[in-house]
């Protein structure tokens, strides 16, 4: 795959805070279309690697190129139009508790000021009805839906002002398996509705079996793994191994002392 | 833990990022000036933070006035000087006492309650949400709170002025038995424009430091609920030393001469 076909391309992103090197040279390719998702343990840097591909983080080293254009070390508006490629589904939702849910859903819409109000509402409960919510939840704040509601509708602003590329973090972590499944067929559906691209993070193997094409493994702030999602189970990676079937002994170690 | 270990690391706290906190002033200022603006949230602000400190600054304004004239009394009549106590209140209260004290109290309720909100909106990821969204935090949280801040607090310290006067006046008139005419005619003959007007621009300048302070602690707060706390109390602690540092400043602009 070459760099100018690719939607994503990064090359030896690094990242420390203070003394402790999260990002250490990653490498990846995300192609048009295409589902790439990144498994590893809390605290591998994860969350890191895409808020660096959003701008979020600055790197201390590395190329991001969107669309074969650098996407870092951009002016404002620069980032402003970057920025409409993107949609994001943040770890905790970080839906405006301050707005209601149809206001969260059409921010980005109504500060283009390309809607009307009346638009903007009525396109965010469009998008609210692709997500399986109905026009009720609307006008409730995001302090009065469940925990699995703010997933649904953090996942439709994401995807509100339709998006090229979205990033997914965490988007079933602390849901019931059933709601769970739910959004995991939603990331599907909603990628083959839009055509989108997408990178997602997560530590569920019913999620990653699901919604990947390719599946990257990040340990000590490399890519250790990178195999289509049909290889996963021969991967012939102890660390892969390890991860997917959940196993405390093994070469990855987790900073928990023992009793 | 021991208070006056906490002032000591929270003053050299407040030493290590003196330059950080210019350098978000100026960015905060540049946004203010450079459009797209949200009138709608300056609205929202001002509300926020004048209409509901009214209360507050009323309540400090008045007993103020009122112990001014009481305590003045004390000192001025061993002198037989009871005519200056007129002067005295209104002259403490526009240029001094109304400002500082009005300051101060918004910069506990406000100032604490912005640090507060964008804290947690740093900790819960809403800021980062923000720029994914094409939206400048600074244009959409800071640049509103630091105009509404600044246009509000002068008005609200012309109230505390005028309450404040009201106080002092209730206390000479009913309790120490002055003439009201009398009264009256001595605080405005004292008065001049310019108390007034150096009042107000102190209490333009606390504006805006309140609501520099209270964002920008709340924007760099750190991670988790305690992080959120300490950026309130750093928020509040700030914004109150500046209070008192720049009213000295400002004074001296408007009086040295
Ligand atoms: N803004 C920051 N300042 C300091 N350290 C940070 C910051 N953001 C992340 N880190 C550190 O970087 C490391 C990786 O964090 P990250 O959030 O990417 O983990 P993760 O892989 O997403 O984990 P999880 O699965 O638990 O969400 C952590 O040790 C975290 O403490
Ligand atoms: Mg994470």
């Amino acid at each position: 795959m070459s760099s100018e076909h690719a939607k994503i391309h990064v090359r030896g992103l690094k990242k420390s805070f203070g003394r402790k090197t999260v990002l250490d040279g990653i490498d990846f390719d995300v192609a048009k279309g295409e589902s790439l998702v990144i498994i590893g343990g809390s605290g591998s840097g994860k969350s890191v690697t895409i808020k660096c591909v959003l701008g979020l983080i600055q790197p201390d080293a590395g190329v991001i190129e969107i669309d074969g254009e650098k996407a870092t070390s951009l002016s404002g508006r620069e980032r402003d139009q970057l920025m409409a490629k993107f949609g994001m589904l943040f770890q905790g939702g970080a839906l405006f508790d301050s707005m209601t849910v149809w206001e969260n859903v059409a921010f980005r819409l109504i500060q283009e000021r390309s809607h009307s109000r009346k638009q903007a509402r009525e396109a965010a409960i469009e998008t609210l009805g692709m997500v399986g919510l109905g026009g009720d939840v609307a006008d409730l704040l995001p302090s009065e839906v469940s925990g699995g509601m703010m997933k649904r509708v953090a996942l439709a602003r994401a995807i509100a002002a339709r998006p090229d590329i979205i990033f997914f973090d965490e988007p079933t972590t602390g849901l019931d398996p059933i709601t769970a499944d739910v959004i995991n067929d939603l990331i599907v559906s909603v990628r083959e509705k839009l055509g989108l691209t997408t990178v997602s993070i997560t530590h569920d193997m019913a999620s990653v079996r699901k919604i990947a094409d390719r599946v990257a493994m990040i340990h000590q702030g490399q890519f250790i793994w990178t195999g289509s999602v049909g290889d996963i189970d021969n991967s012939g990676s102890e660390y892969v191994d390890q991860f997917i079937h959940g196993r405390a002994e093994g070469p990855i170690t987790m900073d928990i002392r023992k009793p | 833990m021991n208070p006056l270990a906490a002032i000591g690391r929270t003053f050299l706290a407040f030493l290590a990022s003196t330059g950080r906190m210019a350098l978000f002033a100026g960015l905060g200022i540049f946004h203010c000036i450079v459009p797209p603006w949200y009138p709608r949230l300056v609205l929202r602000q001002i509300m926020d933070i004048g209409y509901f400190s009214l209360p507050v600054v009323g309540l400090t304004a008045v007993f103020t006035g009122m112990v001014l004239a009481l305590q003045s009394y004390t000192g001025f009549s061993r002198f037989e000087a009871e005519g200056a106590i007129a002067s005295i209140v209104v002259l403490s209260v526009t240029r001094e006492l109304g400002p500082v004290l009005a300051g101060l109290m918004v910069a506990g309720r406000v100032g604490a309650a912005i640090a507060a909100e964008i804290g947690t909106m740093r900790v819960t990821e809403q800021i980062d949400a923000l720029t994914t969204l094409s939206t400048n935090p600074f244009k959409y949280l800071v640049a509103p709170r630091l105009i509404a801040a600044t246009v509000t607090l002068p008005l609200l310290v012309l109230v505390a002025d005028i309450i404040g006067v009201m106080g002092g006046y209730v206390v000479s008139i009913h309790k120490l038995g002055f003439n009201p005419t009398s009264y009256l005619a001595n605080t405005f003959d004292i008065l001049e424009v310019m108390d007034v007007v150096s009042g107000l621009v102190k209490a333009a300048v606390f504006g805006f430091l309140i609501a520099l302070m209270g964002c920008y602690h709340g924007y760099h707060s750190k991670r988790g609920a305690q992080g959120v706390g300490q950026a309130t109390t750093y928020a509040v602690v700030s914004g109150s030393i500046l209070i008192l540092t720049f009213n000295y400043i400002v004074t001296e602009m408007f009086f040295s001469r």
